[in-house]
């Protein structure tokens, strides 16, 4: 033991640590306890929880807009994670290379990473404007339009989840960024002289390098997109036809709205496990890091 | 030729990310029949819009408690984490593998399983419409300890015992010595810290009521769907306000922006 000790250092980290382990108890593994004993409370926070059983899950299984929250999300992630994962890898490979300029395309497509969502969702509500927004009005110079971007129901997300991929894709385009200064020139010499075309060195030498940061995209922006709620709180609050409604957003007017603090943990829970889930089966599709 | 190409691709590209906020910026000194158009230098311009906005709105006292908040937190996840992470690679104690063991496994449980707990604790606690509300469950960070653990661990053990030999207390090796050596980790840790901060919206959209404790983007938000903004032109003008300090900072800054977001693995 003292051996131990002058080893690694003196004791008393204990009085360190301490304060962080309390900060979890309270803030993380309590919430955690706590979420999975409101699954059987009926509790609005003003008057004492009840104890209703199985109730919040029997409802969650006929909940209708759980469902359809549930469809929602998963279309969201659909259209975003592979739309992200083809505009960030083709702007990092025009990135990577001898270019002018260079930190400063970087940097421009970076720059709406760093704006708040509640801003950048409130400047795409007057681009998607259907009569005056700046899309239509753009398209309307070609003859095309006016596209209903919010108010359509098979619109609505799909616009939703275009708006996420250009909020986000400088934050991935960084990632594909580090990963391709480690493809070796050699690789692409030695395709070279074999007569590859463009193409076909993408499809097989540049593809298969960036895979670990493939599936770190991947990862990064499905966790992401789960937590999906501001932009449709303040684009359509969940319409049209509830198409836009996503489970954090609905998760959020349960506790809220309508004070159901046992049926907004249920939901939290269910969440947890879908994302695991889709994870997981993301996991197996992709495979390991290593191609 | 296929030069010019790439050129002009990567112009085009830049300007998705770009004219948009060049717009938008425009669009804030146009008058309401204006707001439309796709002009980036206004015809008429005005201060019409940012008038409105200030009159409805608390923005000033919005923009103060949004930088109380972020700094307050900035500060105390920099000595929180840096302390606990001393800890973690430089001290002795029990349970020292499940205390490193947990730092990591914390990082897995998803936001939302914490969220509705955590509110209906905030509640209960009394804490709504107050500022610890919005500063106390963010005064730790699991991943910053985690970032400055990895850093200290570089830091060679002869420094310590040294100073340790010379009878430096822990804190005074920590904040003397081991604070200007890992300069990069803490600013990674505080610009993350202080963004994620800035931006934070669903959580005091549940904690907070009184449009007097709102931070920026709640106020904007609330401004925004409420109906109080009226005009595109000063919902516009109160996202400006949000967005401005922020592209300042990072037109100085933006090679450690983009490397401590990117690096940390956290957006804003």
């Amino acid at each position: 033991m003292t051996t131990e000790t002058t080893h690694h250092g003196p004791k008393g980290g204990s009085l360190f640590v301490m304060p962080y382990l309390v900060f979890l108890g309270v803030f993380s593994a309590l919430p955690v306890l706590a979420s999975i004993v409101m699954v059987f409370l009926r509790w609005d926070m003003v008057t004492p929880p009840e104890f209703i059983g199985a109730g919040n899950l029997t409802h969650l299984a006929s909940d209708a807009r759980f469902w359809q929250a549930v469809v929602n999300t998963l279309v969201f992630l659909a259209i975003h994670v592979p739309l992200q994962v083809v505009v960030a890898l083709g702007l990092a490979v025009a990135l990577d290379r001898e270019l002018a300029l260079r930190s400063f395309w970087r940097a421009a497509f970076f720059l709406p990473v760093v704006i708040s969502g509640a801003a950048v969702t409130i400047l795409w509500n007057s681009l998607y404007a259907t009569d005056v927004g700046l899309l239509n009005r753009m398209l309307a110079k070609v003859a095309l339009g006016p596209v209903p971007w919010l108010t359509d129901p098979a619109i609505a997300m799909p616009a939703i989840a275009i708006m996420v991929t250009w909020k986000n894709v400088g934050f991935y385009v960084v990632i594909y960024l580090a990963g391709l200064q480690y493809v070796p020139r050699s690789c692409y010499e030695a395709i070279e002289i074999d007569g590859a075309t463009a193409w076909q060195r993408f499809r097989h030498v540049t593809l298969p390098l960036v895979k670990p940061q493939t599936i770190a995209v991947v990862t990064l922006s499905t966790i992401n997109g789960f937590q999906l709620f501001i932009e449709p709180y303040i684009m359509t609050g969940g319409g049209p036809l509830r198409r836009t409604l996503s489970i954090t957003l609905y998760m959020y007017k349960n506790a809220f709205s309508y004070q159901k603090m046992g049926y907004a943990a249920t939901l939290g829970l269910a969440l947890a496990l879908i994302i695991f889930i889709v994870l997981m089966l993301q996991r197996k599709i992709l495979g390991t890091e290593e191609s | 030729m296929k030069r010019v190409l790439l050129y002009v691709g990567l112009a085009l590209a830049a300007a998705t990310f770009v004219y948009p906020f060049v717009w938008m910026l425009a669009a804030t000194f146009k008058p309401p029949l204006e707001s439309g158009t796709l002009s980036i230098i206004p015809d008429n311009p005005t201060f019409d819009n940012y008038r409105a906005m200030w009159d409805r709105a608390p923005v000033g006292r919005a923009l103060l408690n949004s930088l109380a908040v972020a700094t307050t937190i900035t500060i105390a996840v920099l000595v929180t984490s840096s302390i606990t992470a001393y800890a973690m690679t430089r001290l002795e104690f029990g349970l020292k593998k499940v205390a490193l063991a947990v730092n990591v496994a914390v990082l897995l449980i998803p936001g939302q399983l914490t969220l509705i707990p955590n509110y209906a604790l905030i509640v209960k606690l009394g804490w709504v419409d107050s500022y610890a509300a919005l500063i106390v469950p963010f005064v730790f960070n699991s991943t910053a300890i985690l970032i400055l653990r990895q850093f200290f661990q570089q830091i060679p053990k002869s420094l310590v015992d040294s100073a340790r030999l010379d009878g430096m207390s822990e804190l005074r090796i920590l904040f003397t010595l081991f604070w200007p050596l890992s300069r990069p980790a803490l600013a990674t840790v505080g610009l993350v810290t202080f963004m994620g901060s800035w931006n934070e919206v669903l959580w005091p959209l549940l904690v907070v009521r009184q449009q007097t404790k709102m931070t920026m983007p709640q106020l904007l938000t609330v401004f925004t769907l409420g109906g109080g903004a009226g005009q595109l032109g000063v919902q516009l003008a109160a996202a400006m306000v949000l967005i401005v300090p922020i592209v300042v900072a990072y037109g100085f800054l933006q090679r450690y922006f983009i490397e401590s977001m990117a690096g940390a693995g956290v957006k804003g």
